[in-house]
C-alpha cells in the first residue's frame, strides 16, 4: 500500500500544472448553464485546447488516438484540472467517457479511425440513446425497431432523457433487430448502432428538467436509415456491447466530480464561518465534518479502484466473498456510484442549511447544484438497480428472477 | 501510486486469518463469553505470531513492519471478535517489558474508558478513579474514568481497524444467512429488501476500508501525544459507523434468530458500541474534521 506518486507521475503533474496556468486564461468566459449551444462551443473549445496540448483522451489506448496514460495519470489530470478551475467534460461526456471507450474496445479499425479522432479534437459530440419511455431500468425491454434493408438498417421508435441530444452529432443507439419471442429472450436481439443526429427522420424535442434546463430531450426516430457499417459489434450482440458501455459510464465517469465536491465543501465551511452559522449550529458543523470524511474516503476508493485496475487484481479487497471484482469497471463502480450519488445530495442539502434563507434564491449556484444533484441517484442506473448489481454480482445473492 | 495490498500484505492477512480461525474459532468465542478472562496461553501465541511486536524494529526483536500491516492484522482480530486489550498491549510493545511477546497484558485509559483493567498486568494512563461498570459487551470488562481524553492517533486507528474487521464479518454473516435461509419457497436473499440491506452493508465496509488503509499510509500516526489528524478521525468515524450499522442490519437479516443470545451478531454490535466510545467518538471526530475544513 502506497499513496505516494512516483517521480514520473510528479513530473507529469508538474508539466500539467504549468500548462494549465498558461492555458486557462485564454479560455473565454463560461456560458450561462442553461445555454446549451453556448456550452457546446465552450466545452469543445476546451477539448480542442487539450487535444493540441496532448492531453486529450489521456487514458485512451494509444492506438485509439489517446495518450495511453496510466489510470493514475488520469487521476492526477482530474485533480489538477479541477484544482485549477478548468471546465469539466460537459457536452463531451458521452463521447469521451463511454461511447469513445466502447468504440475503442469493440469497434473495427475503420470505425476507430472514423469516430475517435473527432471526439478527441472536440469536433464531434455524442449522446446516448439507450432509455425509452417504456424501458428505463429494464433497459433490455427496449422496443425501437431496426429492420434490415440492403446495407442499411431502417430504424423507428423513440428514445427519452437523451442528454445533450440538442447539440450532439452522433448517438450511441440501442435498437431491437430481432423481436422478443419464445425463442428470442429480451437480452438477445439488441444491436448497438452509431446514428448521425442530422439523419432524415430524427426529431429531437427538448425536455425541461426540474432544474429548469433543457439538458436532455426526447428523440423520435421515423424510418431513419443507418448504414450497416455503423454497427458496433455483431447484430443481436448489442447487450454485451451495452454492458461494456455501462461499465465505463458507472466505473469512471463520475470520478472527477469528487474533487469538485471537496472544493465545494471547503467553500461551505468558509461561508458558514462568515455568516455565523458555524458557531450557532453545532449540528451543522458536525454534518460538514462527516461530509469531509465521506468525500475523503470516496477519493480514496477511487484511488483504490484505479490501483487495482492497473496492477491486475491483488485479490479481493477483503469482504464481498473474495470475488475481487473491484478492478472491473462497473462493479467496483457500483459501490462508488451508490455512495457518491447519496453524498452529493447530502452535500447540497447541507449547502441549503448553510445558506439559510438564501437557499431559496436560484441566483446562488449551490441552489442550481442542489436541484441537479437529485438526478444522481437516478441517471446511469438508479440506486435500487445499483444495489441489485452489488448484491447479485459482488455478494452472489440469488437473482430476482 | 500502488494503493492496494502487496503480495506480502496479502500473505500476512491470510496467515493471521488462518491462525485466528484455528485458535479462536466459534467454540472458543462462545466459551470466552461464558467465562470472560484473558486466555494467557493464547495471548502468548499471539505474541509469538507478532501481533504485539509487529511494529518494533527487528533489532529489538520485533517484526519491523509498519502501521499498514498492523491495520491488516487488527482487521483480522476484529473479524474474529478476539477479546482483550489488544490495542493497548500492541502500543506498549517496546516500552512495557513483556508486552511485545504477550507475556505482559497491558490495559490503557483513553481518559474516559479502560477495558480489561482488573485482568491487566500494567495500566498505561490515568486510571486512579476508575470505577467498574456493567459492560454492555459480555466480552469486554469496562471501567469508567474521568480524566482528560488521551490523544493517541495510533490507538484510534487500530481501533478503527478492529471495527472494519467486524463490519466486514457481519456483512459476510448476513450474506451467508440470506443465501441459506428460505421463506416463501426461496432464499430470503432473493428478496430485494434483504438484498439491498446487504448491498448497503458492503458499501459502508468498503468506504471504511479505504479510509482506514489510507490513514495507515498517510497519517504516520506515531505514538507521540498529538491530536489524531483528519485522516485518522475520518477513518474512525466511518469504521465506527460501518461496524455499528452493519451489526444492526445483520441482526435484522437474521430475523428472530438474530435476537437470540445464540447468534454471534449481538456480540459484534456490543463490541462495536464499546469501540465507538474509545479514543475518539463520532462527535469528536466530526468536530475535528470540520475544524480543518
Ligand atoms: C439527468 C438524467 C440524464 C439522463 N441521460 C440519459 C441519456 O443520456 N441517455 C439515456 O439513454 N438515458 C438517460 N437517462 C435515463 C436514465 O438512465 C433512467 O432514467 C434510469 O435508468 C431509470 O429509468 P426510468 O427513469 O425509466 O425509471 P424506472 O425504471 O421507471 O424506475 C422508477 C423507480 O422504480 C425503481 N425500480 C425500477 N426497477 C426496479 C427494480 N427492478 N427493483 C427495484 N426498483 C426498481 C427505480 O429505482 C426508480 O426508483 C438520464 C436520466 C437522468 C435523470
Amino acid at each position: 500500500m502506497d499513496l505516494r506518486y512516483t517521480e514520473d507521475e510528479e513530473v507529469f503533474r508538474g508539466q500539467l500544472k504549468e500548462w494549465l496556468a498558461k492555458a486557462l486564461p485564454a479560455l473565454p468566459p463560461a456560458p450561462d448553464p442553461l445555454d446549451w449551444p453556448g456550452r457546446r462551443a465552450y466545452d469543445t473549445a476546451w477539448q480542442r485546447m487539450l487535444y493540441e496540448a496532448g492531453y486529450a483522451g489521456l487514458h485512451w489506448p494509444a492506438d485509439a488516438g489517446g495518450r495511453g496514460a496510466t489510470p493514475t495519470q488520469h487521476l492526477i489530470f482530474l485533480e489538477e484540472t479541477e484544482r485549477a478551475g478548468a471546465p469539466y467534460v460537459g457536452a463531451n461526456f458521452v463521447g469521451l467517457l463511454h461511447a469513445g471507450p466502447t468504440i475503442a474496445a469493440e469497434g473495427t479499425a475503420e470505425q476507430r479511425a472514423r469516430w475517435l479522432p473527432p471526439v478527441l479534437r472536440g469536433d464531434e459530440i455524442w449522446c446516448q440513446g439507450f432509455s425509452e419511455p417504456g424501458a428505463g431500468s429494464d433497459l433490455a425491454s427496449l422496443r425501437t425497431r431496426a429492420v434490415r434493408d440492403g446495407d442499411h438498417y431502417v430504424v423507428s421508435g423513440s428514445k427519452i432523457w437523451t442528454s445533450h441530444a440538442e447539440v450532439a452529432d452522433w448517438c450511441e443507439l440501442l435498437v431491437r433487430t430481432e423481436p422478443v419471442s419464445d425463442t428470442v429472450p429480451k437480452h438477445r436481439g439488441i444491436t448497438w448502432l452509431a446514428m448521425r443526429m442530422d439523419a432524415p427522420g430524427v426529431t429531437v424535442r427538448p425536455l425541461r428538467t426540474l432544474a429548469g434546463s433543457t439538458e436532455f430531450a426526447e428523440m423520435f426516430l421515423d424510418d431513419v436509415r443507418i448504414p450497416v457499417t455503423d454497427r458496433v459489434g455483431a447484430e443481436n450482440d448489442g447487450w454485451r456491447v451495452t454492458m461494456v458501455t455501462l461499465s465505463f459510464e458507472r466505473g469512471t465517469a463520475f470520478v472527477g466530480e469528487v474533487v469538485a465536491c471537496r472544493r465545494t465543501l471547503g467553500e461551505l465551511a468558509r461561508t458558514a464561518r462568515d455568516n455565523g452559522r458555524w458557531d450557532a449550529d453545532p449540528a451543522l458543523r458536525r454534518r460538514l465534518g462527516r461530509l469531509g470524511a465521506e468525500f475523503a474516503a470516496l477519493w480514496r476508493l477511487t484511488q483504490w479502484n484505479v490501483s487495482e485496475s492497473q496492477g491486475g487484481s491483488s485479490g479481493d479487497s477483503g469482504s464481498g466473498g473474495g470475488r475481487g471484482g473491484f478492478g472491473v469497471p462497473g462493479i467496483g463502480g457500483s459501490v462508488f456510484k451508490l455512495r457518491y450519488s447519496q453524498a452529493r445530495q447530502e452535500l447540497y442539502e447541507t449547502a441549503a442549511d448553510v445558506l439559510g434563507p438564501d437557499a431559496l434564491d436560484l441566483a446562488h449556484p449551490w441552489n442550481q447544484d442542489r436541484l441537479s444533484s437529485l438526478s444522481y441517484t437516478i441517471a446511469a442506473g438508479t440506486s435500487q438497480i445499483q444495489q441489485n448489481i452489488v448484491a447479485e454480482r459482488i455478494l452472489g445473492l440469488p437473482k430476482e428472477r | 501510486m500502488e494503493f492496494r495490498l502487496t503480495e506480502d500484505q496479502l500473505a500476512l492477512r491470510t496467515g493471521f486469518r488462518a491462525l485466528l480461525d484455528g485458535r479462536f474459532g466459534r467454540d472458543e468465542l462462545r466459551a470466552a463469553v461464558e467465562r470472560p478472562v484473558i486466555d494467557r496461553a493464547l495471548w502468548r501465541e499471539l505474541g509469538d505470531a507478532g501481533l504485539f511486536s509487529l511494529r518494533l524494529p527487528e533489532a529489538d526483536g520485533g517484526v519491523g513492519l509498519g502501521l499498514p500491516e498492523a491495520v491488516l492484522v487488527f482487521e483480522e482480530a476484529g473479524r474474529a471478535l478476539l477479546p482483550g486489550p489488544l490495542v493497548a498491549t500492541h502500543l506498549a510493545a517496546g516500552t512495557v517489558p513483556g508486552a511485545d511477546t504477550g507475556r505482559t497484558v497491558v490495559a490503557a485509559s483513553d481518559g474516559a474508558l479502560v477495558e480489561w483493567l482488573a485482568e491487566a498486568d500494567e495500566v498505561v494512563g490515568e486510571a486512579g478513579d476508575a470505577r467498574p461498570v456493567r459492560s454492555v459487551d459480555p466480552l469486554t470488562p469496562l471501567h469508567r474514568v474521568s480524566g482528560e481524553r488521551a490523544d493517541r492517533p495510533a490507538a484510534a486507528l487500530l481501533t478503527a481497524a478492529l471495527q472494519l474487521g467486524s463490519a466486514a464479518r457481519t456483512t459476510e454473516l448476513a450474506v451467508q444467512y440470506a443465501k441459506e435461509r428460505e421463506q416463501f419457497g426461496r432464499p430470503i436473499g432473493a428478496f430485494q429488501a434483504v438484498k439491498h440491506l446487504c448491498a448497503r452493508m458492503l458499501v459502508r465496509t468498503e468506504l471504511a476500508r479505504v479510509a482506514v488503509y489510507a490513514a495507515a499510509v498517510t497519517s504516520g500516526a506515531g505514538d507521540g501525544v498529538r491530536a489524531p489528524d483528519t485522516d485518522v478521525a475520518g477513518a474512525k468515524l466511518l469504521a465506527d459507523d460501518a461496524a455499528v450499522r452493519n451489526a444492526r442490519d445483520c441482526i435484522q437479516v437474521h430475523g428472530g434468530m438474530g435476537f437470540t443470545w445464540e447468534s454471534d451478531v449481538h456480540l459484534h454490535l456490543k463490541r462495536a458500541w464499546v469501540r465507538a466510545g474509545q479514543w475518539i467518538t463520532e462527535a469528536e471526530a466530526e468536530e475535528l474534521i470540520a475544524a480543518a475544513l
